[in-house]
């Protein structure tokens, strides 16, 4: 069968960068083609070629064995390709229907939008594909999961029959993505043919048909999952041979460095969204706390580090009496804390990468004496972390923001970690990162734990959590459904306890399950 | 990791485009001094039937590009004057100048005008004498505001030689322009200043008007209440009082938006009236001058004012020094402390600077009392270095002009200078242009309006001057373009 979507030769030359090398690629009618690469490999520049955002310096593009030239997206839509970007374009205060039609209104007698015939059809689209979707829910209401729904309605509106979608699960929690691969499986059993990007081995190895790999602008590889491992495809992708698995020895846990007992914290609505938790956290052992996103681990960490009042309930570190300190004052007993949001409250975008990695210690020796910062000081050692830390930077003098996400955060871990500490509170530590970034950032967690730091490790992947945490702690609801070794926790029993199914239930032999 | 080639470039743009935003400034305000001038009107214009006699004095001799400039339609050759080459030549009885009749009328009143010959062009007809006025008009206009603002170069050239010779009398004269931008400068330093600081605390003080009032009161009281100090003790507190004041009357909204969330905008502008109208109050009541009417304070003492350097009419002061130092002091505040870290910090990202451990109520406070204490500063240095005394209208709009004068120094203390010294010159030249040259003080406003538009928006400036932007088109992800230095 003639491939729908054919291209030849593709090649996109930046200034100074060849984004895409003579790219070859062929999407057949009803497949999911994933392609996979790491942050900065050209999958999004091939994509954008494709929606005609850029134009091709060379090659050619042909939609069912006529070739196309691609000048902009409403060109792309009316040749059938549709995109679902990885940053909704959604307008919050408006209903879904109203956001579905913006830019292809229907209208009856010239001026009026048919919101009505509108709503029939986003219905009739949510319907056919097992969207679940109403058309007159606010978009600002909705979870992300289903915002990112109304995207895909948005393309199938206008009768896309290739769909694009950039990186679709970076913002998903574990059920969601679920959800997602269900309606991607409904779309090509309906005909249409879908071309997945990411850079989730295990998510590319489930849902693709063929998957084709990208590095630095080249495509290095094309395979179909049945014909390889996780192993191979990452080793394609990151072009040497990475450890996916952990290696980590047993832990040897000591004193206890974080006690919370009885903690009641309440969110922005001030709704109770952490209820009566308590827990330990050891010296030399990681702690990796479970559940999905919303669950009451944002409050929690928050109240943790001073971000945010408990109202009741106590918080000791290093037996010191912390309970609602300030950021400041916990920072001094020794605590590191990667922030889950990290252009919003770990980094000033606008700040060079040297201040970025004085944060929050400008003010001690030797980066400052009294009030005088001492600029050759900071520089000196940002230079230092910045090699260290393999930290990919122009300079030390370049804004954190013209970054790209994963050194971004190496500039994070290279500041928290450079300084002698007793507890590690690690939230999202890798979230949106490639794989290699991923590995340096447990391999330096581990490090961390192994000279002795207690960890606290917050992650939404059930799997970065197995891999990394010597005991587990699943949250649900704002309460702590379990706190069990993770050599004893099965990924099944996990998936459960997230979902609320509580301990008893999902264990029948309680003796098995370790008390806190 | 080494700087990237761009880089350089980029500060070169820095420099490049406030330039070529005042130089556009100038033309555009070249065209209006044309498009508004009605000599330059009349020489673009036909005006028929038009006579006048021009010249006053029969001994007057002219060219006759003068008298085509001056009356270009209007030059009537009859029997009063004769052309001589190119010299026009009054020979006969000649009726006042600023008469002008009709030429029938005028062939009535003084039939010995004979047939007479009115020379008048249409621009299209002789386009040299139309453009030629615009010239000069414009021309006429900015050299007076050249003079008025630094002075006239040969006539300073002239005093700085006598004065080598040892005859000192001439300098006064010729410096005065250079001393009187100077002196409108330092309250513009000191309240952009001000305003810089905030902006880059994250606080928009809009208030630096009534914060400037409020440190012109408090340092006019200690000026005048405080009897008997010496020099060294009296001025130091005044000034001081004066940045006290502002600061503090700056504080509160800062205080209010730390505490209640209340936006610092509305409430400094809210803060602006209840300083006037406290002005308003305090110069009709408790500080009013004893024995008179009017709503003035009385004066401060001799020990309480700035000193000034040269003798004369010549007011220039030590504030300017004191700005000068403030700046320096701001500077060093912001970009090599841990207070500067902090308050910009908070500026950049309050998320982030709460994550660092910094204290956003402190910050916001602190930010907030230095700008106007800055503010509260410049009042007082009109106040010890001018005026010494508070009258009721006591400001000439600082306080807002400050906004401008911080965007266009970028909310840098250099930038705020360099702005205040522009703003400052454009000030005092404007008065001698309006009286030389007719040219309404309200076209520097305009010209100060175009700078900062074009400042604000340098879109404009890269559209005329086709200066291109790296990032101008498409560019690369952003991971690419570090990959791409990379390698």
């Amino acid at each position: 069968m003639a491939p729908i979507l054919q291209l030849e030769g593709i090649t996109k030359v930046f200034p100074g960068v060849i984004a895409n090398d003579h790219i070859d690629l062929s999407l057949h009618q009803g497949e999911i083609l994933a392609l996979l690469g790491e942050n900065g490999a050209g999958k999004s520049t091939l994509m954008n070629i494709l929606y005609g955002l850029y134009a091709p310096t060379s090659g050619r593009i042909s939609i069912n064995g006529q070739e196309v030239v691609i000048s902009g997206p409403q060109d792309a839509i009316r040749q059938g390709v549709g995109m679902v970007h990885q940053h909704f374009m959604l307008v919050p205060p408006l209903t879904v229907t109203e956001n579905v039609m913006l830019g292809d209104e229907l209208v009856h007698r010239g001026i009026f939008l048919d919101r009505r015939r509108a709503a029939a059809r986003v219905r009739e689209i949510s319907e056919a594909y097992g969207l679940a979707v109403n058309p007159e829910a606010i978009i600002r209401t909705l979870p992300v999961g289903v915002q990112q729904r109304v995207e895909i309605i948005k393309v199938l509106y206008r009768s896309a029959d290739i769909l694009i979608l950039d990186e679709p699960t970076a913002v998903l929690t574990p059920q969601e993505v679920l959800d997602l691969f269900v309606i991607i499986r409904r779309l090509v059993a309906g005909g249409k043919s879908v071309i997945f990007i990411s850079h989730k081995l295990n998510e590319v190895m489930e849902l693709a048909d063929r998957v084709v790999v990208l590095r630095r602008g080249r495509k290095v590889g094309e395979t179909t999952p049945a014909e390889t491992t996780e192993e191979a495809l990452a080793t394609m992708m990151v072009g040497r041979s990475v450890s996916l698995s952990v290696d980590k020895s047993p832990a040897r846990p000591q004193e206890s460095v974080l006690e919370v007992s009885g903690l009641d914290v309440l969110d922005d609505r001030h709704q109770l969204a952490v209820k009566n938790v308590s827990f330990e956290v050891h010296q030399g052992e990681i702690v990796g706390l479970a559940g999905v996103q919303g669950n009451g681990q944002t409050e929690l960490v928050e109240a943790l580090t001073g971000m945010r009042p408990s109202i009741s309930g106590t918080v000791r570190i290093d037996g010191h009496d912390v309970t609602n300190a300030s950021p400041r004052q916990i920072i001094e007993h020794d605590v590191a804390y990667v922030p889950e949001d990290r252009q919003q409250d770990g980094l000033v975008l606008d700040f060079a990468v040297s201040d970025n990695l004085i944060l929050n210690t400008y003010y001690r020796p030797p980066f400052a004496r009294g009030i005088g910062l001492q600029r050759d000081v900071i520089d000196a050692s940002a230079r230092q972390l910045v090699q260290d830390f393999d930290v990919r930077t122009p300079g030390i003098d370049t804004a954190v923001g013209n970054l790209s996400g994963g050194n971004q955060q190496k500039v994070i871990v290279a500041r928290e970690f450079n300084r002698p500490i007793q507890l590690l509170i690690a939230s999202q530590p890798t979230r949106g990162l490639d794989v290699g970034s991923i590995e340096y950032i447990h391999s330096r967690i581990i490090a961390q734990r192994d000279g002795g730091a207690g960890v606290l490790l917050i992650s939404s992947e059930l799997d970065e959590v197995m891999q990394l945490a010597d005991r587990i702690l699943v949250m649900f609801r704002g309460e702590l459904m379990a706190d069990l070794p993770a050599d004893e926790a099965g990924r099944d029993q996990l998936g459960l306890l997230m979902a609320g199914v509580s301990n008893a239930q999902a264990q029948p032999q309680p003796e098995e399950v370790s008390g806190s | 990791m080494s700087r990237s080639p761009h880089n350089r470039d980029e500060r070169l743009q820095a420099l490049l485009m406030p330039l070529l935003a005042i130089v556009t400034a100038l033309i555009l305000g070249g065209l209006l001094i044309i498009v508004s001038d009605l000599q330059v009107i009349a020489a673009f214009t036909r005006i028929p039937r038009q006579v006048a006699v021009p010249f006053t004095n029969p001994e007057t001799e002219i060219s006759l590009e003068e008298a085509l400039w001056r009356h270009p339609n209007e030059v009537v050759i009859g029997d009063a004057v004769e052309v001589k080459g190119k010299q026009l030549r009054v020979v006969g009885d000649v009726r006042d100048a600023t008469t002008q009749i009709g030429l029938d009328e005028a062939r009535a009143l003084y039939p010995e005008l004979g047939p007479g010959v009115t020379i008048h062009f249409t621009f299209f007809q002789k386009p040299a004498v139309g453009l030629r006025a615009a010239w000069r008009a414009v021309r006429v206009a900015y050299v007076a505001l050249f003079e008025g603002s630094i002075g006239n170069p040969r006539q300073m050239a002239q005093a700085l030689a006598a004065w080598l010779r040892g005859d000192p009398s001439l300098l006064n004269r010729a410096f005065y322009p250079l001393s009187e931008s100077l002196v409108t400068s330092t309250p513009y330093i000191l309240t952009g200043l001000a305003v810089a600081l905030g902006f880059r605390a994250g606080m928009f003080n809009i208030g630096a008007e009534g914060q400037y009032f409020v440190g012109g009161l408090t340092s006019v009281f200690v000026g005048y209440s405080l009897k008997g100090l010496p020099l060294w003790v009296h001025l130091p507190l005044t000034l001081l009082a004066g940045i006290v004041g502002g600061g503090l009357w700056g504080s509160v909204p800062g205080w209010l938006k730390a505490k209640t969330g209340g936006h610092e905008v509305i409430n400094t502008i809210m803060m602006n009236y209840i300083a006037f109208a406290l002005s308003d109050w305090l110069l009709n009541g408790p500080m009013m001058r004893p024995g008179g009417f009017r709503p003035i304070s009385p004066e401060i003492e001799v020990s309480a004012r700035l000193p000034r350097f040269f003798g004369g009419d010549i007011r220039f002061h030590a504030g300017f020094f004191l700005a000068l130092v403030m700046a320096l002091l701001v500077y060093w505040l912001l970009f090599k402390t841990t207070i500067g870290f902090e308050l910009r910090t908070v500026g950049a990202n309050p998320s982030a600077a709460r994550y660092a451990g910094i204290s956003l109520t402190r910050s916001m406070v602190l930010a907030m009392f230095l700008s106007g204490g800055l503010a509260g500063l410049a009042g007082a240095n009109d106040i010890t270095g001018l005026i010494y005394y508070m009258p009721n209208a006591f400001s000439a709009g600082y306080g807002f002009d400050s906004i401008a004068l911080a965007l266009l120094g970028r909310s840098h203390p250099l930038g705020v200078v360099l702005a205040a010294l522009l703003f400052g010159t454009l000030r005092a030249g404007a008065t001698r242009m309006q009286s030389v040259a007719q040219i309404p003080i309200d076209i520097i406003s305009i010209l100060q309006a175009m700078i900062i538009i074009f400042i604000a928006a340098p879109e404009i400036i890269r559209a005329i001057y086709r200066i291109k932007q790296r990032r101008a088109q498409e560019q690369p992800p952003e991971a690419d373009i570090v990959e791409g230095v990379q390698a």
